[in-house]
Order: C-alpha cells, then structure tokens, then sequence
C-alpha cells in the first residue's frame, strides 16, 4: 500500500519537472505499478493537465503522448494498419480493459519492466522518446540507460515501409507474459525483439545469412532467421518458465512472426 | 483536500486524504454495490465508469476523479436490472460478489461495441474474474441479452 502525503496537478511541465527532482516525490502515471509497492511519495504529480494523451498521426510519423492509454494505442485504427494489427496484439492480453483504460504509454515506457509487451512491441518500430529536458533520443538508447528525473512527453514512431508481426506466450490468460516476440522487416533490415525473457526486451538484428535469403523462401527464412534469435536470445528462469523453456519459445514464436509476416500479415480489423 | 465530482449525476463535494482510493469515495458516498476484490488491478471487482470508460476504482485516486463524472451500477439501475435477470435465467447469478462488477463492464461493452462477436465478448470481460460460474453461463446471458436488444429474442432468456 502507497501513502501519499500530496497530491498536485501539474500545471506546467517545468512545475512538474522541478518536483521531481526530489527523491520522495514521484509522477503517477497510471499508478497501476507504483499501488503495489508499499512507499511513502511525499509529492504524486499528476501530468494528466500538462502531456498530451492523444495519439496524433502525421505522414512521416506518429506522435503518441505519454499520457496516451493502452486502450487508446490498442483501438487507433492508424496504428492498427501501419502494424498490421501487431499493436492491438501486443496489447489485448494485458489484464482486462479496464486495466488498459488506466495504464500509460509514457509509464510503461519510463518502467523498462522486463514483462512489458509495450516496451517489446515499440522496440520492434522506429521508435524515439521525446524526454522534457533532454529532447528526443532513440528509444532504444532510453532503454538502457538508468532510470533519469526527466520527463518524457512524447512516444515517436517514424513511419517507414514496415511489416510486423507480434506474438506471446502466457500461461494463462491475461498473466504475464512467459516470452513475448515482435518481429519487424523493415528497410534497416530485419529485426526480432524478445520480452520477458524474464528480463527487459532485447534486440536481435538479423545476420547477413538471414537477409540473403529471398522473401520468396518463406521457410528457410524463418527458419535461419529463428535459429539466429535462438542462438543469440539471453534468457533466465523464475516462476513461470525455464530458461531453457524461454529459448526454445523464442525460436518457435520468432519463425511464426516471420512465417506471418510472409504470408500477409495478421487480422485486417480493429 | 477538497474534491468535487459527479457520482450518478450527483454533484459531490468531500474533503479526502491524498491517497484515498474512488474505491473508497465512492462507498463513503453511498455506493456500496462496488466491491473490494483482489487490489491487485486483476478481478474486475471496483469497475466503475470514469468519463463513460470501465476502469478500476481500486487501482485510481480519487483526487485524481476531480471534476469528472463517476458511474456505478446505483447510476444505472434500470439497465442493470434487466441484464441481470438474463444473468439468473441462465444461472450465471452464484454467489454475486463479482456481479456489480461484471454488469458494469458488460454495459461499458455493449456502448462501445456494435454487434460484438463472441470472442470479442469474451476479450472485453476478460478483467473480470468470476470463481463460482466458470463464465460459460455468463457467456450465454450475454448473448441471449444481446439477442434480446437486437429484436431477436422475446425475452424467454431472464
């Protein structure tokens, strides 16, 4: 259980910012994670009034505020169709609607947790965080960074010729995931990104023998391609899987991300 | 601090600590047909609706409902009502302790999807657990009620 001392809503980003300099106080996002542990926040800031929570779509890009719900990622139809319904995939198994409702892009994001289907799902794209202080920085160079004070606004995903595809393993419903993979070919190439591991996603870019292969070579492809992702993957053990259980997952969802993105992609609605 | 916001159409003025949860507001104001379950954000139990969306009261502060409109099934009753009497027509109605909840979303899913097919159903209500029913016979009121608001049924489902 959480106690909080103060609850402000920002009414700037520089109030926010400065706030959050000091080590007892904490931004709420959607405050699912930071319930269940059992602090004491001298200061929750809310930036429900200061960060935008619309997903916004432009030609060259889409820009998704920090604020922006799970749901409404889930039910954007132009994010639907640029990921050929790989995002709602990444998304519909977490909890229930009205959990997806409450959860944030921007807190998933800042999280870096090793279960986030958010965090794999987004590493998979050209994606950028666009941070109050600091500006814009790769997504993938924030996800390894320690966690910072700053603020972030923004979530950008520039758009490029992509195909996706995203994929899970639970063992029950609406659980965590066991292992979670999104594939992307795109014009850096091709790209596998495998989640709970258990620890945060990890990205594996595909080695020249993979990119050799013709697209028309559906199976080889898929399978040079997962035989890479099972050599590479680093994964661990905790209650729900092996680590041995983990790479062998990552190998068989990889070449069925791979197999669906060369046959079409996944469903058409959203 | 003092808050303001609209339970059921009521205007509400309170003062509250910071971290009081709209769990607890909301029962302090007199609805009590939403329940305390898991507090882990998992069974579904607190559903209310925030600005018209299904959310887990549990899980959000009630500073933080500043302003906005709050429903609960006391705001609702008419609807409830008549989708519970498919839930006992079907005997999907055991011990109800999950049922606030679960009509909650239910209602919160036929407004926000037209004509839902069954594994839509079954996506949508997934954040609400149920431990008597197994949800097959919750599944069955629903598409019976669903029948029934189409035309398609005469009732024979309550």
């Amino acid at each position: 259980m959480i106690t909080i001392k103060k609850y402000l809503k920002a009414e700037s980003l520089e109030q926010a910012y400065e706030l959050n300099q000091k080590k007892n106080n904490r931004i709420i996002a959607g405050m699912l994670w930071v319930k269940m542990g059992s602090n004491t926040i001298q200061t929750a800031i809310d930036l429900s009034d200061v960060v935008s929570a619309s997903v916004s779509e432009h030609p060259d890009a889409f820009i998704i505020g920090a604020m922006t719900s799970l749901r409404t990622l889930e039910t954007h139809k132009g994010l639907h169709e640029y990921t050929q319904g790989a995002m709602k995939e990444s998304l519909r198994h977490i909890v229930g609607v009205q959990f997806r409702n409450m959860a944030t892009v921007g807190g998933s994001i800042h999280g870096r947790y090793g279960f986030s289907d958010v965090l794999t799902m987004f590493l998979a794209m050209d994606s950028y965080v666009e941070l109050y202080k600091e500006g814009i920085i790769p997504l993938e160079e924030y996800a390894n960074r320690k966690r910072s004070k700053d603020i972030i606004i923004n979530i950008i995903v520039k758009k490029e010729d992509l195909r996706m595809a995203y994929l899970s393993q639970r063992n029950t419903q609406t659980d965590f995931p066991t292992l979670a993979c999104a594939v992307s070919f795109g014009k850096k190439g091709k790209r596998v990104v495998i989640g709970a591991r258990p620890q945060k996603a990890m990205i594996i870019e595909a080695e020249e023998s993979a990119l050799e292969i013709p697209e028309s070579q559906k199976d080889k492809l898929a399978d040079v391609l997962s035989g890479q992702v099972e050599a590479q993957v680093i994964t661990g053990s905790n209650m729900r899987a092996s680590a041995e259980y983990r790479r062998h997952l990552a190998r068989v969802l990889t070449r069925r991300a791979c197999l669906q993105i060369l046959e079409g992609g996944a469903e058409k609605s959203c | 601090m003092l808050v303001k916001m609209w339970i059921n159409g009521e205007a509400i003025r309170d003062h509250i600590d910071p971290d009081m949860l709209l769990l607890d507001f909301v029962r302090r104001h007199g609805c009590a047909s939403v329940k305390r379950g898991c507090e882990t954000s998992n069974c579904g139990l607190c559903t209310v609706m925030l600005e018209g969306k299904p959310i887990l009261s549990c899980s959000m502060l009630a500073a933080r409902a500043e302003g906005m409109h709050v429903m609960t099934l006391e705001g609702i009753q008419e609807e409830a009502r008549e989708f519970g009497s498919f839930m006992a027509g079907q005997g999907a109605d055991q011990c109800g302790f999950c049922n606030p909840g679960f009509i909650m979303n239910v209602l919160a899913m036929i407004r926000e999807l037209t004509d839902p097919t069954e594994e839509e159903i079954k996506e949508y209500l997934e954040g609400n657990l149920c431990r008597c029913s197994g949800f097959v016979s919750q599944l069955r009121s629903i598409m019976e009620y669903l029948k029934y608001k189409k035309g398609e049924q005469d009732g024979s489902g309550k």
